[in-house]
């Protein structure tokens, strides 16, 4: 019963935690960029800032506007949270480990995103649709490729739950593996598509020939667009949980170590996640956007080589069994 | 586990990567610049199985590899272009994504054939012919896919490059079989060398499509 208690607390710790930096992770990644360009920048905490004035402010609805509009905002971020908080974090084998599953985590993500078109569309504004049209693009693209890199993973590690993947990766002896490799080249390209970054889309900009994120949520303000920039955000803090959780797990408190390995875990894990936000940032500034139609191209990339990543990891099952 | 298969696989492995990026680059030198760093990685995967499989005459052959195809071929080529004037861009007849599609199945078709065929095998001989089939097809591929007879040629010393790597998984394959092959590979160069410039003489342009017109059985 204690244990229980204890692996439920944990659990609400890493649901709050996700909550309560992913903004924080925004403004680093903004920071550095500005830094990158001589500029001050804004303080880290801006976006905090940010969301504590839209959510005072009034929000203003379209007069056409449906139920779908309204509702919407919420059950994204619900959506994305839940799946932020199944990510395994600073420790495995908390409460709800069983429900972190790959495949589940993809399907999360993936009704919110069908929702956030859906609301695009809702107003019937030109902006809003293509801002859709164009999000369902990226999204066929990049979706197909993000499940090969987990199922690349699970094949490796033998299940699909997340937590056991990283604890199978912590436990097995250091070897190179060329499709692991592979699989986080593609994972980071899914990722940087998925968060809508350059050089998919830019974050930064309203310049109606390439926004594709902003010209969706373009109808929204005050609590709602909080509730959209926030899911935004703990996205963010999602993917790059995912990529530390799988290719990088060293750090992280084992299952059967108790929560008196959690505070190191948690200092590890925040300076990999805000290792993770610079160095997308300095990402951001290197590179330039690609013309829509390129996307095409890049994300076809990311599938070739998670692809490529699984084929070769069931290579090697196949000859060495 | 082993540390033997680990880095074979892994060299093996960044050929094939190579052979898709030489699939999708449409620049020519970039082209070039892959072909040798594909070069010079088989030429590091039979070092390593000379050195872990205690067959010292493969180090003859990672040798030829490496001078032969790593150096003196790009650099022939490379001169080639800049002779020709032809730094533009390459034109291919299907898309890069049909061609990458084209890529992946045909990857898939051959681990799955090889990996069937020689299920009584030892693990490193499956794992090259498997890498190696691959291998050869993409290079058939790139040879069908483009229109240039530059990159047609990167196509085929791309395609040899998957021979070696199978003929170094398969045991028993004498020396001076391997050093003619590696010969008979540059004196291709040559020939082609000769062919590229005439057609770029009688058409002013190294597309071969130019040649489908004194084909003579369409009109």
């Amino acid at each position: 019963m204690r244990e229980t208690l204890i692996l439920l607390f944990g659990q609400t710790i890493q649901m709050f935690l996700v909550l309560l930096i992913a903004p924080g992770i925004a403004g680093i990644t903004r920071r550095v960029k500005a830094r990158f360009m001589r500029r001050q920048g804004a303080p880290i905490i801006q976006p905090y800032r940010d969301l504590i004035k839209l959510v005072r402010k009034e929000s203003v609805v379209a007069q056409n506007a449906s139920w779908l509009f309204r509702s919407a905002p919420y059950a994204i971020l619900a959506f994305t949270w839940v799946a932020a908080a199944l990510v395994p974090t600073f420790a495995s084998g908390l409460m709800f480990n069983w429900a972190a599953d790959a495949l589940a985590l993809v399907a999360l993500l993936g009704a919110a995103r069908a929702l956030l078109a859906l609301a695009g569309m809702d107003v019937g504004t030109s902006f809003g649709g293509i801002g859709s049209s164009r999000e369902m693009m990226i999204a066929t693209l990049a979706e197909p490729a993000m499940l090969l890199v987990l199922l690349t993973m699970a094949l490796t590690a033998g299940t699909t739950r997340l937590p056991e993947v990283a604890e199978f990766l912590i436990s097995a002896p250091i070897t190179v593996r060329v499709s692991l490799a592979l699989a986080l080249v593609a994972l980071i390209i899914v990722a940087l598509a998925e968060n809508a970054r350059i050089p998919v889309d830019n974050p930064a900009t309203h310049l109606e020939l390439t926004m594709v994120h902003e010209a969706m949520v373009l109808e929204y303000s005050g609590r709602h667009l909080a509730m959209i920039e926030m899911a935004a955000q703990l996205k963010l803090v999602l993917y790059i949980s995912l990529i530390v959780c799988l290719f990088l797990p060293f750090g992280m408190a084992p299952a059967n170590a108790g929560p008196a390995a959690w505070p190191v875990g948690m200092a590890v894990y925040l300076v990999k996640l805000v290792l993770g936000a610079a160095l997308l940032g300095a990402w951001e500034v290197s590179i330039a956007k690609m013309r829509v139609f390129r996307v095409g191209e890049f994300l076809g990339g990311a599938f070739v080589f998670a692809f490529l990543a699984i084929l070769l990891a069931f290579v090697t099952r196949e000859v060495l069994n | 586990m082993n540390h033997a298969y680990d880095v074979s696989h892994l060299l093996a492995g960044l050929m094939i990567v190579a052979s898709f990026a030489l699939l999708y680059q449409d620049r020519i030198f970039a082209v070039l610049n892959i072909f040798a760093a594909q070069a010079i990685l088989l030429s590091m995967a039979v070092g390593w199985e000379a050195w872990t499989q205690q067959r010292p005459h493969l180090f003859i052959t990672a040798a030829l590899a490496l001078g032969l195809k790593g150096i003196i071929i790009p650099v022939a080529l490379h001169k080639m272009i800049v002779r020709l004037g032809v730094h533009r861009d390459i034109d291919q007849v299907v898309g890069v994504g049909k061609t990458l599609l084209i890529g992946l199945a045909l990857t898939s078709l051959s681990l799955m054939l090889v990996l069937k065929v020689t299920a009584t095998a030892e693990s490193f001989t499956r794992e090259g012919l498997a890498l190696a089939l691959a291998i050869i097809l993409l290079g058939f591929l790139m040879m069908i896919t483009r229109r240039n007879a530059i990159t047609q040629i990167v196509g085929f010393m791309s395609l040899e490059n998957g021979l070696i790597l199978a003929a170094t998984g398969a045991r028993g394959m004498p020396l001076v079989v391997e050093v003619s092959v590696a010969f008979s590979v540059l004196i291709a160069l040559f020939v082609f060398a000769v062919f590229v410039f005439r057609i770029r003489e009688r058409f002013d342009s190294v597309d071969i499509e130019a040649l489908e017109d004194v084909r003579g059985d369409t009109k």
